[in-house]
């Protein structure tokens, strides 16, 4: 697309759009270049001599069980964020749509988690099942579960995958109420005088006519889960007990900051970005079809 | 029959959607609740078992201490004002840098026509596509090259690199009419004059809601500032209260944490609540 009308000048646009470029160039390009560079070079620990080894840190990357290990966990706690994400952000927003009397009020609070940094989300929900003293805790060992995330592994995904998931039912939340009030109201009204019950008009009308939003928060929440989740990790289990809830985003800062492991980390974040970019693809290619019905 | 029946007790009686609500309510608020609840107790009284779950006589006593003294422990932290203040920077910087550069770029973008115009969008389209998280470590070094380490600028510049904002005041200016860029013309206003009084006043919604979107996206940054300080005084709130909490050896201070992070929700739950409409709107018109 473009604009009939435009400005003549010949260096003004240049310079509005120095700035941007500058930082882009600088923060951007440069480190994304160096990133595949030392990807596909072998440095010791001290800086002190660097090989060309070719594709090798990918190989040994991709064949590394830790590594791949590390993927299918990332796959589950995605998955996992995903789905307690999106189901209750799809009953929220659904229950949210119906009623008028307070609508302003739940929707303020149902937005709150949005503001909130991952890390923080993080803090509130180890405090409240941190083993000791945790409220949540607390109840758990009443139901007489053995609760210790610090030495269980499954229960410390559990309770990353909680606390990554509350965070980002707000999100969900906005989006399915924006996608829910768009749905013609005559479409649901003919439906009620066919004698279709509530659930029924959901299956048949509702759902499908909302799968344009689900697909699309689908994706985003994969995206969060891969990659804005760093903080809750961080926080509540540095991705222990035994790297029970590693995913890729903390391998990669873990092997390049703790271990030193540069050519092994930037190999690692070549394929991360594979991954960003296959996804925003997706996204892409699917928002274009929709531009079409 | 059946099922007018029950679409009859669904019309009249209102209780389901208010209960699955109110059900929301509780998971969103109980954690924050807690919190408040533990930022005003002494510390005996939080490592009580089951905690209390009212708010205790602390309230002055811990704010106070979070706020002009900061943790002591493993982590001595600045006062809770300094890490405060160094998020506020961090978040302010990023917003107006981000939304500046973008006004600015979106602006040469669709407004003239130059040589190598399509190729700059692009190169600046695809930063869409990769989070700070991603490309962590070579960002560093490059920070680093440039001695940036410990300073306000090696915190936000890296941060303002992206495309989302361009993107966005692109699509709008696409919207202003041919028209009225022909009428200012003819009235003799040049570019600057045109973007100074007509796409920067029109633009306003826009601007509100990425202001909300970024401020936050500031305020909780993490992995970066992480990394890039290493002196104590230049921490970001969210940084430092993870590093309060003990690894075990010594005890946390819970209620400085506590106290700490409230006051560290405080202002993007402002900014998300005094800026809602415009933030809810905003979000759901630009992310698609």
């Amino acid at each position: 697309m473009e604009r009939r009308v435009i400005f003549p000048n010949k260096l003004l646009p240049y310079l509005l759009i120095a700035p941007q470029l500058a930082v882009t160039l600088v923060f951007f390009f440069w480190p994304a270049g160096q990133a595949v560079y030392m990807s596909v070079l072998s440095q010791d620990a001290f800086g002190q001599s660097v090989t060309f080894v070719g594709l090798d840190n990918f190989k040994e990357v991709l064949n590394d069980p830790d590594y791949l290990k590390t993927l299918w966990r990332t796959l589950f706690f995605a998955s996992a964020v995903a789905i307690c994400a999106l189901v209750p952000a799809l009953l929220f927003a659904t229950m949210a749509e119906r009623v008028t009397r307070g609508a302003t009020f739940y929707r303020t609070v149902l937005v709150l988690p949005y503001a909130i940094a991952p890390a923080i989300a993080g803090v509130l929900w180890l405090f409240m099942f941190s083993p000791s003293t945790g409220i949540l805790a607390y109840v758990l060992k009443k139901m007489g579960v053995d609760w210790n995330p610090r030495l269980d592994g499954d229960q410390a995904m559990f309770l990353v995958i909680i606390a990554a998931a509350w965070k980002q039912i707000s999100y969900n939340f906005l989006f399915f109420l924006a996608g829910l009030q768009s749905i013609p109201k005559a479409l649901l009204e003919a439906a009620s005088i066919d004698g279709a019950g509530e659930w029924r008009k959901f299956r048949t009308i509702v759902f499908p006519l909302l799968s344009p939003t689900t697909f699309f928060l689908l994706v985003v929440n994969i995206v969060y889960a891969f990659f804005d989740t760093f903080g809750i990790i961080d926080a509540v289990t540095s991705g222990g007990p035994a790297k029970a809830t590693e995913v890729l985003v903390y391998k990669v800062y873990y092997d390049g900051v703790h271990s030193l492991n540069l050519g092994s980390s930037a190999a690692q974040s070549v394929i991360l970005m594979a991954i960003v970019i296959l996804l925003t693809a997706v996204q892409f290619k699917y928002v274009e079809r929709k531009v079409h019905y | 029959m059946r099922t007018e029946a029950i679409n009859a007790i669904g019309r009249n009686s209102n209780w389901l959607p208010h209960a699955v609500l109110w059900l929301g309510v509780f998971i969103t608020a109980f954690p924050l609740y807690i919190t408040f609840v533990a930022s005003t107790l002494l510390p005996q009284d939080i490592a009580q078992v089951p905690m209390q779950m009212l708010p205790g006589p602390h309230f002055w006593d811990n704010y106070s201490e979070a706020w002009s003294k900061g943790a002591t422990g493993t982590y001595l932290s600045p006062p809770g004002k300094t890490l405060l203040f160094n998020s506020l920077i961090v978040a302010l910087v990023v917003t107006f840098g981000k939304i500046t550069v973008s006004l600015l770029s979106a602006y040469a973008v669709v407004f003239f026509k130059f040589p190598g115009r399509m190729i700059f969008f692009w190169m600046i389209f695809i930063t869409l596509m990769l989070p700070v998280e991603v490309r962590i470590l070579p960002t560093y070094a490059v920070v680093t090259d440039l001695k940036l380490i410990n300073s306000y600028a090696g915190l936000t510049l890296p941060l303002i690199a992206s495309a989302t904002a361009t993107l966005l005041f692109r699509q709008f200016f696409m919207t202003i009419p041919d028209e009225l860029v022909e009428a200012a013309k003819i009235d003799g206003a040049g570019a600057m004059r045109f973007f100074k009084d007509v796409a920067i006043p029109l633009s306003r919604t826009n601007i509100a809601a990425l202001f909300v979107i970024l401020f936050i996206y500031g305020w909780n940054q993490y992995l970066w500032p992480l990394l890039i300080t290493t002196s104590n005084s230049l921490d970001v709130v969210v940084v430092a209260i993870k590093k309060m909490i003990g690894t075990g050896a010594e005890p946390t201070d819970w209620h400085i944490v506590m106290s700490t992070t409230v006051l560290a929700l405080l202002p993007p739950i402002i900014v998300i609540i005094v800026m809602q409409k415009s933030f809810v709107k905003g979000l759901t018109d630009t992310e698609k």
